[in-house]
């Protein structure tokens, strides 16, 4: 399985029936494909719409309906749409259950960067800033590590997203929580050792004497 | 409410003005506003808006025009051309947190000095600002946005200056219309008056200043 298949579909399984959800770009717009057709979740987009549906068919898209990247989106029945004020006010009141955003870096305190590198990609922070401080579970999916240095560090050398601690980080090796304040590992992806994880973690990471495998 | 041509619209603006422009990543943007605001070339404008799109579309084409000298938005990470005039000092830009920048709009167009928010405390986004902390948690405080004009896209507009939005086309233009001095609106479709039963007018009619006449 690729790494972002990984990834996703272990972070699908964080998502319960009922839950509003914001899944932010890249990795975590793949969560979708992964949750059961059972459940029944409330996607959200944050330029002011709930119930996003898949990608239209080719040609079947409309002009004035689409994801934040400004691309074309479905509505599935009982879908709303609002406002940028509406839309910000459920992030930022503690009305989206779970958000998925991916990540620069997260550090040992659960601090996120994912939003510059001064010099070099200062795209703004979008709805990333607001995400994170209102969202009531914050969830980091990405790549445990990026041309071979950790994005798992001890302390963060990026511009933080927020002073709020995230709640779960889910990468192609490792499922990592932050209960208690302290990084410690709870999963290990299928086929991979706490041994290698910890290989590739500069983050100071608790590791319990039992780590279960992913199931997925 | 009168009813104008978009160049008569576009003429009314200066060179220099602050100007809030709806939509997001191009969509729900008076496209043909920006297209007459770069024909007519006015220039050095202080510039409000969610995002900076693409190259050649929506604010995208001001860019292109180099007619910006301000930006206040909170992405901009999809067009390469201002990323570009931004590190060569060419702009200044000032990046907001999404959820900050509509509610300091919001806030502008609703006779509030600015909001307390949680959202930026402890990231480069407080530098410069007050701490204010009510009932144990923290909030910085975040100044209204006021400008001279803001153009704004609906998707029906009644003879009276009525205003529904349609799907995610919605996003800023509503509360953009209650925070500017002249509000000029473009409309998809301009329907007589009753066609947008009152439940569902979102912008009322007294906000509208100028109606861009279709066709």
């Amino acid at each position: 399985m690729d790494p972002q298949s990984i990834i996703a579909r272990r972070v699908a399984l964080e998502l319960r029936s009922g839950d509003l959800v914001n899944l932010g770009i890249g990795i975590p717009t793949l969560v979708a494909n992964y949750v059961p057709s059972e459940l029944k979740i409330f996607f959200q987009s944050e330029n002011g719409l709930i119930g996003t549906g898949p990608i239209p068919e080719q040609g079947m898209g409309h002009p004035l309906l689409t994801d934040a990247g400004g691309r074309p989106i479905s509505a599935l029945p009982g879908a709303c749409t609002f406002d940028s004020a509406m839309s910000f006010g459920l992030i930022r009141g503690g009305h989206v259950n779970v958000t998925v955003l991916g990540g620069l870096q997260v550090d040992a305190s659960g601090h996120l960067a994912n939003w510059m590198i001064p010099g070099k990609m200062v795209p703004g922070m979008g709805g990333a800033m607001d995400l994170v401080t209102g969202a009531r579970r914050v969830i980091v999916a990405m790549q445990h590590a990026a041309k071979g240095k950790s994005k798992i560090v001890q302390r963060c050398s990026l511009p933080l997203t927020s002073a709020r601690p995230v709640d779960l980080v889910v990468t192609d090796l490792a499922v990592i929580g932050l209960a208690g304040g302290r990084m410690t590992l709870m999963e290990t992806a299928p086929g991979v050792s706490v041994a290698e994880v910890m290989a590739v973690t500069e983050a100071e990471l608790a590791i319990p004497d039992k780590v279960p495998e992913m199931k997925i | 409410m009168r009813s104008v041509s978009a160049q008569e619209a576009i003429a009314m603006i200066p060179n220099g003005a602050s100007v809030m422009v709806g939509g997001f990543m191009g969509v729900g943007t008076p496209e043909r506003l920006l297209d007459e605001l770069v024909r007519q070339q006015k220039s050095e404008l202080t510039l409000i808006c969610n995002d900076a799109a693409v190259p050649g579309k929506g604010v995208g084409k001001l860019f292109d025009a180099a007619l910006v000298s301000t930006l206040t938005a909170s992405h901009i990470g999809l067009n390469p051309k201002i990323q570009q005039q931004m590190m060569a000092n060419r702009i200044a830009v000032d990046l907001v947190p999404q959820g900050t920048l509509v509610e300091r709009i919001r806030a502008g167009g609703c006779g509030l000095g600015g909001v307390l928010t949680p959202t930026g405390i402890g990231t480069i986004v407080e530098e410069g600002k007050r701490r204010v902390d009510i009932d144990g948690r923290s909030f910085l405080v975040e100044t209204a946005l006021h400008s001279d004009f803001a153009l704004i896209h609906a998707f029906l507009a009644d003879y009276l200056g009525n205003l529904s939005y349609a799907l995610t086309a919605r996003n800023f233009n509503p509360v953009m219309a209650m925070a500017a001095d002249t509000v000029i609106v473009t409309a998809e479709h301009i329907v007589p008056v009753g066609v947008i039963a009152p439940d569902h007018v979102m912008t009322p009619a007294p906000l509208v200043d100028y109606l861009v006449a279709n066709g």
